[in-house]
């Protein structure tokens, strides 16, 4: 079986250190969609260990509600992802991301290394999901093939710190530098159906820059973005909220389409525009975000 | 004797007419006569009131055992005033001084060790800190100290219940005849607020400066008819602690998650409307509702008719901006307050007995809309505690809390759920320093809770599709992360009385015993 | 398990604990210093003393020093300091690793 949460709402992905209690003891109540503990840069080596155990305990007694937890193991190439997966797993992590993902071997050995995690500590088998960060040239070019490697992927993140020195770049205020791996990712998610973020924004005191990258994400069709501060997450999630009209026109699309493919009807018409069932999804995702916002409450959220 | 808000009040207490809380209008209406300090005629000319130093004032003052002497703490911790006096009371071999001071804090630990050696054996204060609350609640005060509100204080004064034998004033600037101002020193605090009674009904007044100007300087907010003797020293205070140089808005995304809700709440209630009131308390989150305010009031096209309390930034800033129309000021937290004060059209200077006394004919607070406070704990009777710590020593100040409370049609309080591992909403708080029956909301991080004596503002805020939960649930999700605490561990010891505003007792302090494990 | 050797595990920051574990002939011996000592003292002794129980530790000197840490925490960093104690960092049997009783 596969995690019937795999296609979720994730407008926010918050990232949390797993060295420090004061962080992931409550996060929740910031209300982002998913939160992210993290083992590898935000825990010093010394520290890898220590970070695991408190990363079981608060996986095991706090309570996260609604809201989706992701552990960040260390790198393949490190003595200590195997560890953090088996931590992970045995907590009872809705996710595993993989960080500096370049083959879809990696996602393959990391499927591999869940799976044996899930059988040892009783998991459910195919639970635990996966996401890749894509933080280099070499994987912004396999990111079809990762998209498409194993069955517990949902997501993609472009990760921009490393990518953007690797590019011989750094940050601009209009993005036109991160315009074509974000564009590649992006087409590589959508071909393999699964779900694309959009990397951390660091200067906090930019509020109105964060805005603007935000608002550039949602245009472009990311499905959300990771978040290094609770106070980027209103942000994004009023950026990603629908206006009142996207709601009323997407609930008429889902209520006729449903309707007309009940009497066996594919292509139609609706105030003049032809509609079928590629709508569905956009449509279908319209009312989640705009429940997720709280500007709907009706029963046509799958 | 069992008061109104459940505390068991020794009766040993209860003499010379102190009585138990009743309710916070039980002294409404009440007659009394307000006593005369016992003052020495200045009728001969005399050019000058300047004494070369403060042993000489001690001595002319006549300073003797068992007397009692006052401070302010517009210097807050930056005050030199309280540690230069009590040295020279030490070094001259008095003892057994009470000190009746606004409030103090961790500036004045050298205190705790006269606590111990006799030499003060009183403490009346609406604020304890520091190595003084440690002193206090280990017992080695010999006589419980009494604390009170800001309004309560003045309270005290004017009913006669506190007599000040000496007034230490600290003055940023003073005139050889003691006019004094809190501007245009080295030293500046923007008012002098809280000493403004103490110069009326002390019997002697001396005026403690490290600026003299010329005479006269005027306005003054401390005049030299209430002064006996002016005393220059080096420096009064540090003017790096008295006022910051800004006051920083939070960063924190806890607080500022609770101030945009806190403020949904404000914008909810049928009192944001043109022309309201507002107050905030200091502290991070309160101070943060200043920021969300100001768009809301944006939003709305209104303004604010006048703003109170500790002043700030913000607050000037807005005055500025044309957003409020008046600020009346009894203490400073920061320069621009200090700078505005007396000097920005509409910005002015008003006593702590206007500011909130319960027992004048009409205190601002009176007349208040809102009030945005801090708290150490609440519990679910929403019971204030701001002067217990978790542990039960004294750390905190009832300070302007219980006015402002008491006052305000709507006083909303707000605090996370839990500081570190102790939960702030509870069942029971340590200390009651503002009774339930004035509090009406309460903002956390977990969510926001209406006392149900006020069906009016639980409707307005479902009206305006704001979630509440109740306060027994907020505790319960408190107690749930952290566990139940252990109840405290006390000796019978009376080492501190909370006196409510109108001099009722509140609740008492016992003397803390430490766990053994 | 045996305290063959000192460790420790966890910080002074708020909300954490810093657990120090030493090996000792006889016996348990706890200190615990607590910002929250009055209230929730008892509590912080009995979920260390389960922790090490859980964890088959009967001899051994253990000084916490708490800065207001959750019982997760708290059993986290036991558990952590027990383990550096023995030179494990891999391979730790998970679900052997004792935890909070939900039912509190």
């Amino acid at each position: 079986m596969i995690h019937p949460d795999k296609n979720r709402l994730r407008r926010t992905m918050l990232f949390l250190s797993a060295q420090r209690p004061s962080q992931m003891k409550d996060a929740y109540i910031y209300r982002p969609d998913s939160v992210i503990f993290d083992l590898e840069d935000a825990v010093a080596e010394s520290e890898k260990d220590a970070a695991r155990f408190s990363l079981f305990h608060t996986l095991k007694t706090v309570d996260y509600g609604d809201c989706e937890r992701i552990v960040r193991i260390n790198g393949l190439d490190t003595p200590h992802w195997r560890e953090d997966i088996r931590a992970s797993v045995a907590g009872g992590a809705e996710g595993i991301r993989i960080p500096k993902c370049e083959s879809a071997q990696e996602v393959v050995e990391v499927e591999a290394a869940i799976e044996a995690a899930e059988e040892e500590f009783g998991r459910p088998v195919g639970r635990t999901l996966v996401m890749a960060a894509i933080e280099s040239p070499r994987g912004v070019l396999n990111a079809s093939a990762i998209c498409e490697a194993g069955r517990r992927m949902f997501g993609v993140a472009i990760s921009g710190g490393d990518l953007r020195k690797a590019m011989q770049t750094r940050y601009y205020p209009k993005g036109e530098e991160m315009l074509v791996p974000r564009g590649m990712v992006l087409l590589a998610a959508r071909a393999a159906g699964v779900q694309c973020f959009d990397t951390v924004f660091t200067d906090l005191e930019d509020m109105e820059g964060f805005r603007r990258e935000v608002q550039q994400n949602k245009e472009m069709g990311f499905d959300g973005k990771s978040v290094i501060n609770p106070r980027q997450i209103a942000i994004v999630h009023e950026i990603f909220t629908p206006t009142e009209r996207e709601i009323i026109e997407a609930e008429r699309v889902v209520r006729a389409i449903r309707e007309q493919a009940a009497e066996g009807v594919g292509v139609f018409t609706l105030d003049g525009k032809m509609l079928d069932m590629a709508f569905l999804p956009g449509a279908e995702r319209v009312l989640a975000l705009a429940q997720a916002a709280g500007l709907y409450e009706g029963d046509l959220v799958p | 004797m069992m008061n109104s808000v459940g505390r068991d009040i020794p009766d040993a207490l209860l003499t010379d007419g102190k009585e138990v809380f009743r309710g916070s209008h039980h002294r409404d209406g009440l007659i009394y006569t307000k006593p005369g300090p016992t003052v020495r005629a200045g009728v001969k000319p005399l050019h000058s009131k300047l004494l070369p130093n403060l042993r000489e004032a001690i001595v002319q003052c006549g300073i003797k055992d068992g007397m009692t002497l006052s401070f302010h703490h517009h210097f807050r911790d930056g005050d030199y005033v309280v540690n230069l006096v009590m040295a020279e009371i030490a070094a001259m071999g008095i003892r057994d001084i009470t000190i009746a001071a606004s409030s103090l804090g961790s500036a004045h630990d050298p205190v705790a060790h006269m606590i111990e050696t006799g030499i003060v054996t009183g403490l009346q204060t609406s604020g304890i800190r520091g190595k003084i609350g440690e002193a206090v609640s280990h017992g080695k005060l010999k006589t419980p100290c009494i604390l009170r509100s800001h309004g309560g204080r003045v309270r005290a004064i004017e009913q006669g219940e506190l007599h000040i034998d000496v007034a230490f004033i600290g003055a940023p600037t003073s005139d050889e005849y003691g006019n004094s101002r809190g501007t245009g020193g080295k030293s500046d605090c923007g008012v002098l607020s809280y000493a403004m009674a103490d110069a009326r009904y002390a019997d002697k007044v001396v005026v403690v400066t490290d600026c003299l100007v010329d005479f006269p300087n005027f306005p003054p907010s401390i005049e030299a008819v209430d002064v006996d003797y002016v005393v220059v020293v080096d420096a009064i205070g540090d003017p790096q602690k008295i006022a910051s140089q800004a006051t920083r808005l939070s960063k924190d995304p806890r607080e500022l998650k609770m101030a945009e809700d806190c403020v949904r709440v404000v914008a909810a209630t049928p009192y944001f409307k043109d022309g309201f009131s507002f107050q905030t308390g200091a502290g991070g989150p309160s101070l943060a509702t200043n920021r969300f305010i100001e768009a809301e009031m944006e939003r709305r096209g209104i303004t604010m008719q006048w703003a109170i309390g500790g002043i700030s930034q913000s607050t000037v800033d807005m005055l500025h901006k044309g957003l409020i129309k008046y600020i009346v000021d009894a203490q400073d937290f920061d320069m621009a307050a200090v700078r505005s004060v007396n000097n920005s059209p509409g910005h002015f200077e008003i006593s702590t007995s206007q500011y909130a006394n319960p027992m004048n004919k009409g205190a601002f607070v009176n007349k208040l809309d809102f009030v945005v406070l801090a708290a150490l704990e609440i519990d679910v009777d929403f019971n204030v505690n701001v002067v217990t710590g978790s542990d039960g020593v004294l750390r905190g100040a009832p300070g302007g809390h219980p006015d402002a409370a008491a006052g305000a049609k709507c006083c909303i309080i707000v605090t996370p759920l839990v500081r570190g591992r102790m939960p702030t909403v509870c069942e029971r708080v340590v200390t009651v320093t503002t009774p339930g029956e004035n509090v009406d909301v309460l903002v956390t991080d977990y969510g926001i809770a209406v006392n149900p004596a006020r069906p009016d503002l639980i409707e307005a805020l479902a009206k305006a599709g704001i979630k509440t939960t109740t306060i027994e649930a907020l505790k319960d999700k408190a107690y749930a992360m952290v566990g139940v605490p252990d109840p405290l561990d006390f000796y019978d010891r009376v080492v501190a009385v909370v006196e409510a505003r109108d001099g009722t007792l509140l609740d008492v302090v016992r003397q803390i015993r430490p766990l053994e494990l | 398990m045996k305290i063959e050797v000192a460790a420790m595990a966890g910080t002074l920051e708020s909300s954490d604990v810093q657990i120090t574990i030493e090996p000792a002939e006889q016996g348990l011996s706890l200190s615990i210093s607590s910002s929250v000592l009055g209230q929730y003292g008892r509590q912080i002794k009995r979920v260390v003393l389960d922790t090490l129980e859980g964890l088959g530790v009967r001899h051994g000197r253990v000084t916490v020093v708490d800065k207001g840490a959750l019982d997760c925490t708290i059993r986290a960093r036991v558990t952590c300091a027990v383990y550096r104690s023995a030179g494990i960092t891999h391979s730790i049997p998970w679900g052997e690793v004792p935890v909070n009783d939900p039912s509190r």
